[in-house]
């Protein structure tokens, strides 16, 4: 009682006072989208930031449904699609008929597809939450995957639809054909999209999804109908998916069946996970993380999806708050200023560490490129050092590099746990863990 | 008067278990009642029936006089009956401002309201301040719910029961394995917070029974036995065969 009693005067200071910090935060990222590709002017930068600007909106609205509700859905490229879908659909009416609706707009036509198709569905899909839904999402997912390419007129088969962004009306003298207008404007949605989904998180209705995601049960005694709160959850989900449907639409000027099948609705999952669901910005960091391999790892390696395989796994096991609850745990001891007892443990560990993730990497790259076809040559490339598949010395090293760096990173881990715990205890004494 | 809770020849079976035979209870408005009976005599699932949680197989439960046997647990919620739960239920992720503050705002018609800032709603914010006050939660109003201890945790389940203002406050065995201090303060806690309610409660202990209740019912083998004031309750040859005399002797 007295240690809790001492930290309430910290803990309530905390909050006192006008909110600078939270304002900055959502300038610091407006500014940054805005000097990002003048700072990084490479051709393949402006692509890359705008697929992940569009990933950004997708796992922030994916997380609407699994941090913010406790909904797990394999389903949800669904809404993200049909959003494309609509939206192309959109962009070729205003160009045939010449409607004045420039193309800014279009992603609102794609959230309101994917809001559409989530009230259509969604008052039988959000009656259970748990496994029910999850293997009614992934049924669902397959149905809308496999009409796509049965519904020709719609979806247009195997090619899809086509359109042409620059025959939209003009804004600002902005004909959108340049890469660098097409990253501006899904600058601007990622703005709007992630402002509007923060602050649904600070409504009646955001707080009663995460009380629904926590007890459901419960929910029904203080006066709501958690099936209600789980449809309205799936309705904001589809329609912020249907903007990032809309904006991927607008990038690649086409949409087809591959934006609504399992493999995108995987890809969002991981995102959200990776990135951790608990906190707001979590799905951020893993959009951000995950897209960034995703364009980077598959020119590396052929092999890229085992390495994401590896880090979703090591995640779940070991860090299941994901990127983001790995590093909101340091706040308490940044407060405390205890945070200098466990960073040269991680300084210690990081070595064998990385000894180890390199003989990993080391042994995938052999046996993937042992197996491969032989024309393809046995040198691999390793972080600019060459390595031969064929060679016992390399398969030697890689067996060194894990045997060894595991043993000794083991200890080192455990350091860090010691190292944490001292930490921890002097925070929990100064009163700023609970 | 119209009775606060009306319960008339409510039958319940599981197949072809009967658990509730021909239970009839009147609980008079701002009366504080207390169920007693032998463990797996019915009592739990007495409160889950009156609240919704299951529903009734036959007969009805009427609350201020409305039929509400059939209703979903939160539309009998919505006409002012709140219950607590035997084994703490409360939001473990969020804090206890937050499981008190989401327990106000149906009562305080924002219901399912996305347009609003939940942080800037005056009454929301003075409601929950008051109740926390009232539950002597406020210096832990930033703690996680699953993280306080057990005793906090069912003073927080009290005051997620009585946050909506229900006119009717059901508590299932509200001071359950707390020690003798902490059952004290539970029941100065429960005393002051449903006065002026109707209060029914389901307890073990016999001294928090006789020192709160106004009229006690006792419930064996899913019917009720006797029901009357605790002195009433005391003499009843019955219920002493049945329920007390195991500890008289």
């Amino acid at each position: 009682m007295t240690k809790a009693s001492s930290s309430v005067p910290k803990l309530l200071a905390e909050r006192s006072g006008p909110d600078f910090g939270f304002y900055g935060i959502w300038l610091a990222a407006a500014i940054a989208l805005i000097v990002l590709p003048l700072i990084f002017s490479a051709g393949g930068s402006l692509t890359s930031f705008s697929l992940i600007g569009i990933s950004i909106i997708f796992a922030l609205s994916y997380n609407i449904l699994l941090g913010q509700t406790g909904l797990l859905s394999f389903g949800h490229a669904v809404q993200y699609g049909l959003g494309g879908f609509l939206a192309v659909h959109a962009m070729n009416a205003v160009a045939n008929y010449g409607w004045p609706i420039p193309l800014p707009f279009i992603p609102l036509a794609g959230g309101i597809g994917g809001l559409a198709f989530a009230i259509l569905v969604g008052w039988v899909m959000t009656k259970r939450a748990g496994t029910v839904f999850a293997m009614i999402s992934l049924g669902v997912g397959e149905l809308v995957a496999s009409s796509s390419l049965i519904l020709r007129s719609v979806f247009g088969g195997e090619s899809g639809i086509t359109t042409d962004r620059t025959a939209l009306p003009h804004m600002f003298g902005w004909t959108f054909g340049p890469q660098i207008q097409v990253y501006y404007l899904i600058a601007f949605w990622v703005m709007i999209s992630a402002i509007a989904m923060y602050a649904l998180t600070r409504t009646p209705l955001g707080r009663i999804c995460n009380a629904v995601r926590d007890n459901p049960e419960r929910v029904e005694f203080i006066g709501y109908d958690p099936h209600v709160v789980r449809y309205l959850a799936y309705g904001f989900a589809g329609f912020f998916a249907g903007i990032a449907g809309g904006l991927t639409a607008i990038n690649f000027e086409i949409a087809n069946s591959a934006y609504l099948g399992a493999t995108q609705s995987g890809l969002v999952l991981f995102a959200t996970f990776i990135g951790g669901t608990a906190y707001f910005f979590g799905p951020i960091l893993g959009a951000i993380l995950v897209t960034y391999l995703q364009l980077g790892l598959a020119n590396v390696t052929t092999v890229w999806q085992l390495y994401f395989g590896i880090i979703f796994i090591g995640i779940v096991m070991f860090a299941p708050g994901g990127i983001a609850g790995l590093l909101m745990m340091h706040r308490p001891l940044i407060r405390a200023k205890t945070l200098g007892m466990v960073i040269p443990s991680y300084l210690l560990a990081a070595i064998p560490t990385l000894a180890l993730a390199t003989g990993v990497t080391l042994a995938i790259e052999t046996v993937a490129r042992y197996t491969e076809s032989e024309g393809e040559g046995n040198i691999i490339n390793l972080f600019g050092i060459p390595f031969d598949a064929t060679r016992p010395t390399t398969w030697l090293a890689a067996v060194v590099l894990i045997v060894g760096g595991y043993l000794i990173a083991r200890i080192t881990w455990r350091r860090i746990a010691e190292a944490w715990d001292q930490a921890a205890t002097v925070a929990r004494d100064r009163g700023y863990l609970a | 008067m119209t009775a606060a809770i009306e319960v008339r020849a409510v039958e319940k079976h599981f197949g072809n278990v009967s658990i509730i035979r021909d239970l009839n209870l009147t609980v008079a408005p701002g009366e504080r009642h207390a169920i007693i009976g032998p463990n797996g005599a019915g009592k739990s699932t007495t409160f889950n029936l009156i609240s919704g949680r299951i529903a009734p197989s036959s007969g009805e439960i009427r609350l201020n006089g409305e039929l509400i046997s059939g209703l979903q647990p939160f539309q009998i919620n919505r006409r002012g009956l709140s219950r607590s739960f035997q084994v703490t239920n409360v939001f473990a992720k969020m804090t206890v401002w937050e499981n008190v503050r989401c327990a106000v705002l149906w009562a305080t018609g924002h219901r399912y309201a996305f347009w609003k800032n939940v942080d800037s709603l005056p009454e929301v914010r003075e409601r929950t301040a008051q109740i926390l006050d009232d539950i002597h939660l406020s210096h832990r109003r930033d703690v996680p719910a699953g993280l306080l201890t057990y005793a906090e945790q069912r003073e927080l389940e009290i005051g997620i029961t009585i946050a909506s203002g229900a006119s009717v406050v059901m508590l299932d065995e509200p001071t359950a394995g707390m020690s003798n201090a902490e059952t004290e303060r539970a029941v100065a806690l429960i005393r002051r917070l449903t006065e002026g309610r109707t209060l029914v409660i389901v307890e073990h202990d016999m001294s928090v029974v006789f020192g709160l209740a106004d009229r006690i019912s006792v419930l064996v083998y899913g019917n009720i036995i006797a029901s009357g004031t605790p002195a009433e309750i005391r003499g009843n040859p019955k219920v002493k065969e049945a329920y007390l005399g195991e500890e008289a002797h």
